[in-house]
């Protein structure tokens, strides 16, 4: 599965959709501002049909409580620009994968201290194995999983046996 | 006219998709408020996290589901209507998830009874006909894996844990073993889903489901408890008490202040 939002702007021939996705690319997601919307891997498809924009996102997690906030953030961003009547319409298929974070999106969340996913989704001989993660602090690899959980349904808890620090991990999914 | 039997079986009623949307959306929404009485409550921070995390997974399923629900029945009523405003009667869910939690170990072996079920439910829903319940159904199944890693994690510990920690397990375990039946067992929507190809027949979840639950009980070193006939029905509307009681907090303030707005 390749990144549907890498280079989005080179791939969209239209003028039109290709300004609404540099608009989108400026959108911060709620929970980890650090990243736009498009980083995160979540926006689908831009479609201009009578002058109205439709913007398809994808949800995360399907109870992902940043939902509602992201559409209407990115709603909000496009009226400011000029786009009335914009709407974002919910894309379930096929389902998010955390594979589709930019590899801007995972430099960046290491930089923020979230340890990025370890693999990608799509490759099969990971599929019956714990991840390695590395330390987002210290780079370590001597990390243990605290919980599956952490304070987003998209990531885990992690400590490191280096550094001693906890630190949150974006989950393979 | 000429009446083809393969029609009959490919074409599921607009009422059918309702109940057995209703049926699927009313389980994942109860488990999601029992899960949610945790927040703040949980033997530690990361267990507390854990269930919120699952409770809100939960909850959006129940929302995906009890939106179509509404739309389907064309009556106008959306997910908020169906989840605080129908009475405890009108209920589908399985009787498993409304059983009150009682303790972590309770909890943990709801969790894990259901995680288990949900594991073989959504990877067959999958094809269902319907492509809305396809496609929930494989958003839902990458979650359920975590849910499930969760609390079969937890029942082997706690199972293979302390003596007072596989007691607590095994009370659970032996106090909700009889709601399990209902899972697998006819006469439901989701019987009538399976014929109309919209989801799987539920007799056919049962054999991976035990196979996976008796691993994990046997390297929890937890005793499975005999079959026993079941009194309650939930996916057929009928109750326990515990329903009208957990309903009467969740729907209390769209009851007392209806239309109340944030």
């Amino acid at each position: 599965m390749n990144s549907a939002s890498a280079n989005f702007a080179d791939r969209v021939a239209a003028p039109v959709e290709r300004a609404v996705w540099r608009i989108l690319a400026d959108v911060p997601d709620p929970e980890i501002p650090v990243l736009s919307v498009v980083e995160l891997g979540i926006i689908r498809h831009v479609r201009i049909a009578e002058g109205r924009v439709t913007v398809g996102v994808s949800p995360t997690y399907t109870g992902c409580p940043a939902t509602e906030v992201i559409a209407r953030s990115i709603e909000a961003r496009l009226q400011a620009e000029g786009y009335e009547n914009s709407k974002v319409e919910p894309v379930l298929s096929p389902p998010w994968t955390s594979d589709w974070l930019t590899e801007s999106a995972r430099i960046k969340l290491e930089e923020y201290g979230i340890a990025p996913p370890a693999h990608a989704v799509s490759n099969p001989k990971h599929l019956f194995r714990e991840p390695k993660v590395a330390c987002p602090r210290c780079s370590s690899m001597q990390t243990a999983k605290v919980s599956e959980f952490a304070s987003t349904p998209c990531k885990a808890l992690y400590r490191c046996s280096s550094c001693l620090e906890p630190f949150e991990y974006f989950k393979c999914i | 006219m000429s009446a083809s039997p393969a029609i009959v079986t490919h074409s599921a009623s607009a009422e059918l998709r309702f109940r057995y949307a209703t049926y699927l959306g009313d389980t994942s929404l109860i488990l999601a408020q029992r899960l949610g009485e945790w927040v703040g409550h949980a033997p530690a921070l990361e267990e507390d996290l854990a269930l919120a995390n699952i409770a809100l997974d939960l909850l959006g399923q129940a929302r995906y589901l009890l939106s179509y629900a509404g739309e389907i029945e064309g009556k106008g009523r959306s997910e908020d209507d169906l989840a605080f405003l129908r009475d405890p009667s009108d209920f589908s869910n399985l009787a498993l998830v409304e059983q009150p939690n009682v303790d972590f170990g309770h909890t943990i072996v709801r969790q894990f009874l259901l995680d288990a079920w949900q594991l073989e439910l959504f990877e067959k829903l999958q094809a269902s006909s319907e492509p809305r319940f396809a496609e929930l159904a494989a958003k839902a199944l990458k979650e359920t894996r975590y849910h499930y890693r969760f609390s079969a994690g937890w029942v082997v510990r706690l199972g293979d844990g302390t003596e007072e920690s596989h007691n607590r397990v095994q009370a659970g375990l032996d106090a909700l073993w009889r709601f399990t039946s209902e899972m697998f067992a006819p006469g439901a929507a989701d019987e009538e889903a399976a014929a109309a190809g919209l989801g799987p027949d539920p007799a056919s979840l049962r054999a991976a489901w035990l196979a996976n639950v008796e691993q994990v009980l046997q390297t929890a070193t937890l005793k499975r408890p005999a079959d026993v006939p079941f009194r309650w029905f939930g996916k057929r509307h009928q109750h326990t008490d515990h329903l009208s009681h957990l309903l009467a907090e969740m729907q209390f303030m769209q009851r007392t202040y209806p239309g109340a707005q944030w």
